[in-house]
């Protein structure tokens, strides 16, 4: 482990962020939610924590792989991506003629991310931090009930090519954060345990919860489609999965981040 | 059998016994194997593998008629794409093989379907597939859910024969099914259906857009509308127009036409009729049941029938929704057009065209008191000739106009002039008549001649005085003042008659 981890990171292992990537992150303010597939009893509790205003882009991931040459393409070992991953770059440190360097990075596997942010010294976020971020609208921590909300997530699923633009492009919610809908999906540290009822006897059936009938009982906000659809999305797919329209952005716990930007600040 | 008795027929006469023996043989282990087949079709061996064939809307692929069951592959590939709802209309179409309806699949009872389903990399979304041809959970939807830049591969085999539906099945199911993702499954039973001379594939789906039928520019999915099932659309085949204009099916007279007619909803049931024909057979809902001599069938949402029909005289026979406002308001129209000979035993076409002018049809009135009545024998006062010609622009307006024009000058060969119009001027009395009973036939207006109709005009005695002093009046016509009296007057020789 100790040996992977050296070979894996030698951007910023066991050193602090840059300012730079502090100012990057937002501050989201711990709470409660009920995700859309629990009843009021499943109030799920986030604490605080630090997220990247941005999704990662293809210039910060070139960075990345430059310096970590075993996440390049033709490197990679083929448990941790399959055959898609970063196919529309033109080699493996070049992007491909029409790819914004400021444009989101896709076609990137769980395991990629996971390892770009570990190496920042951050790690994903989980997927309820996520789905508490993504519930904000410009002005609005929760605007889940909006009409407008949903449509237009709605709207970006119908919306062909959305990853070839720059980040930034979309709104800057409530906590500050930038494009959480609109551009791309993104990974999450545990974008799978959904489908898991946690209850083990009914685990055979785990992949049901999200077809048909049982979509819609099971759902605590019935007007909630977009957000359906991004549970279907993650049901999909498997960690070593390479997909043109996702994407990723990385997470901090509260404390490493305070003492980062304190420290940041009296240098 | 029958293909068996025409080999007999070329055998020579000297084999006649052997072979009749033999043919005996032969049927009876076949007839062995139909009846075991019919018990349990899960017994059916597949012999081969094939690639199936699948087709685009409206066609449809050849019969497997005589063929054994085989090991089937079927190769279906998603693709989320723009295309056209209507001139000038544009919406992202969520497809199997890239139509509306996905193709079309074509199987055999027994036949072992091997199923490779393709999600485009450029995709957003995961999608999968339930087809209501299958025996098994989720009608496959569970093994085949596939992320984009994936493919998954499940088989089945189809057990019952039938036309069936798929569709998409991902969540949301509804939004999946309103954007295209349906289509159809034939599974023929073991000796294949009767021969026909056209097949066509027909499938109706209602579209909710966020602007309302017409609104130009790229439509985005309203899911208010959806929920609220207030379809903006209602087309055969994804799109207004996809079998009309440069579109239509064809057939020749004589033919047997076979529709293979689906619904893919995701919300409306449709009341499948084509219009000028029976259906002379229709597999109700797709199943065994066959109906005969029926003018409009149920199509389920999610559900199929086939219909079957033979064309006997030359024209356009229109397929709509009868439930019509769909047809003709929200583009669910097709059409047939027939080629070939006129039939007139069956169908002669117009005969004659006459003009039917309802003489005199009274207007019921309610039984009214004594005061009321002495009230209506009060002379009414007379109008002066300008409230007249006020009265008379306004009857004018609302009665005359469409045909006779704003300066009455009619419409050359078909409504004759007011203006300057020597047979008007001739003879007021006789306009006076025109009003009130109509006019048919040849007329000759300022040296033109016209032959058209006007109907009789339900208007008070007042209100024929009142607009042919206007018409007098006006247009540099003589300026006759027509008065009631001359109004009564017509109608008492009128009705002396």
């Amino acid at each position: 482990m100790f040996f992977k981890l050296i070979i894996g990171c030698t951007i910023l292992f066991g050193s602090l962020l840059s300012n730079a990537q502090v100012e990057k992150m937002a501050v989201i303010e711990g709470g409660e939610y009920i995700p859309l597939y629990g009843r009021d009893s499943a109030r799920i509790k986030v604490d605080e924590f630090a997220m990247d205003i941005y999704p990662v882009t293809n210039g910060e991931y070139l960075k990345f792989i430059k310096k970590n040459p075993e996440w390049q393409r033709s490197k990679i070992k083929a448990l941790f991506a399959d055959g898609n991953y970063l196919r529309h770059w033109k080699n493996d440190l070049e992007l491909g003629k029409k790819e914004l360097v400021e444009g989101p990075v896709t076609n990137v596997s769980w395991f990629a991310a996971k390892k770009y942010c570990e190496c920042q010294g951050k790690r994903l976020p989980t997927l309820d931090e996520w789905e508490y971020v993504a519930m904000a609208d410009e002005t609005l921590p929760d605007a889940r009930i909006k009409d407008t909300y949903n449509e237009f997530i709605l709207g970006w699923y119908e919306k062909p090519q959305s990853f070839n633009q720059e980040v930034g492009s979309t709104f800057r919610n409530y906590w500050g954060v930038y494009d959480m809908h609109g551009m791309v999906w993104e990974w999450t540290l545990d974008f799978n345990s959904v489908l898991i009822t946690g209850e083990s006897r009914r685990d055979v059936d785990k992949d049901t919860n999200l077809f048909c009938g049982s979509a819609a009982i099971g759902s605590s906000d019935l007007m909630n489609y977009a957000a359906f659809m991004r549970y279907a999305f993650r049901g999909s797919i498997k960690g070593n999965f390479a997909i043109r329209n996702l994407g990723f952005r990385c997470a901090q716990d509260i404390e490493p981040f305070r003492k980062n930007k304190l420290a940041n600040e009296n240098f | 059998m029958d293909y068996f008795f025409l080999k007999l027929n070329k055998i020579k006469k000297n084999w006649h016994f052997a072979f009749v023996f033999f043919l005996a043989l032969f049927l009876a282990s076949c007839n062995n194997r139909d009846d075991d087949a019919s018990k349990n079709p899960e017994e059916i061996k597949v012999s081969l593998k094939m690639k199936a064939e699948l087709t685009a809307p409206p066609h449809v692929p050849k019969p497997t008629a005589r063929r054994k069951a085989k090991q089937l592959i079927v190769d279906m590939e998603i693709l989320e794409e723009e295309g056209e709802m209507t001139d000038g209309v544009s919406y992202v179409y969520w497809t199997f093989n890239g139509t509306v309806p996905g193709s079309f699949i074509r199987t055999k009872v027994g036949d072992e379907v091997e199923f490779h389903l393709k999600n485009h990399p450029d995709n957003k979304l995961p999608h999968n597939i339930d087809l209501h041809a299958v025996n098994g959970p989720g009608g496959g939807a569970v093994s085949s859910f596939v992320a984009p830049g994936h493919e998954t591969v499940f088989s089945f085999k189809v057990l019952n024969p039938g036309l069936y539906v798929y569709h998409c099945a991902t969540a949301p199911v509804g939004m999946h099914i309103a954007n295209g993702m349906y289509g159809l499954i034939l599974v023929e039973p073991e000796e294949g259906l009767s021969p026909v001379d056209k097949e066509f594939y027909i499938m109706q789906g209602d579209f909710y857009t966020k602007g309302d039928f017409g609104n130009p520019g790229l439509q985005p999915f309203d899911m208010k509308k959806a929920i609220e099932e207030d379809a903006d659309y209602v087309v055969f085949n994804g799109k207004v127009g996809a079998l009309t204009g440069d579109n239509v099916l064809t057939a020749n007279v004589g033919e047997t036409i076979r529709l293979y007619v689906g619904n893919g909803g995701p919300n409306l049931v449709s009341s499948f009729h084509v219009i000028g024909e029976i259906f002379d057979k229709v597999h109700v809902e797709g199943g065994n049941l066959i109906n005969e001599n029926v003018q409009t069938t149920l199509i389920p949402a999610g559900g199929a029938a086939i219909v079957e029909f033979r064309v006997e005289v030359p024209g356009e026979y229109i397929l709509v929704d009868h439930s019509i406002f769909r047809a003709f308001n929200k583009g669910a129209l097709g059409q047939i057009v027939v080629k070939g000979e006129e039939n007139h035993r069956v169908y002669r076409g117009k005969i004659q065209e006459g003009v039917y002018l309802p003489e005199g049809g009274a207007i019921q009135e309610m039984p009214i008191s004594d005061e009321d009545f002495e009230a209506s024998q009060q002379p009414e006062k007379q109008l002066s000739l300008e409230e007249k010609i006020d009265l008379g622009k306004n009857v004018y307006s609302q009665t005359c106009l469409a045909c006779h024009q704003a300066n009455g000058q009619g419409v050359p060969n078909a409504f004759p002039p007011l203006a300057k119009s020597d047979y008007l001027n001739a003879d007021a009395m006789r306009a006076v008549d025109i009003v009130m009973h109509g006019k048919t036939g040849e007329i000759t207006v300022n040296g033109k001649k016209y032959n058209s109709v006007m109907t009789a005009q339900n208007l008070t005695d007042k209100e024929i005085a009142s607009v042919l002093t206007y018409v007098y009046n006006n247009f540099e016509n003589n300026g006759t003042e027509v008065t009631e009296e001359m109004v009564k007057k017509q109608r008492r020789s009128k009705s002396a008659e």
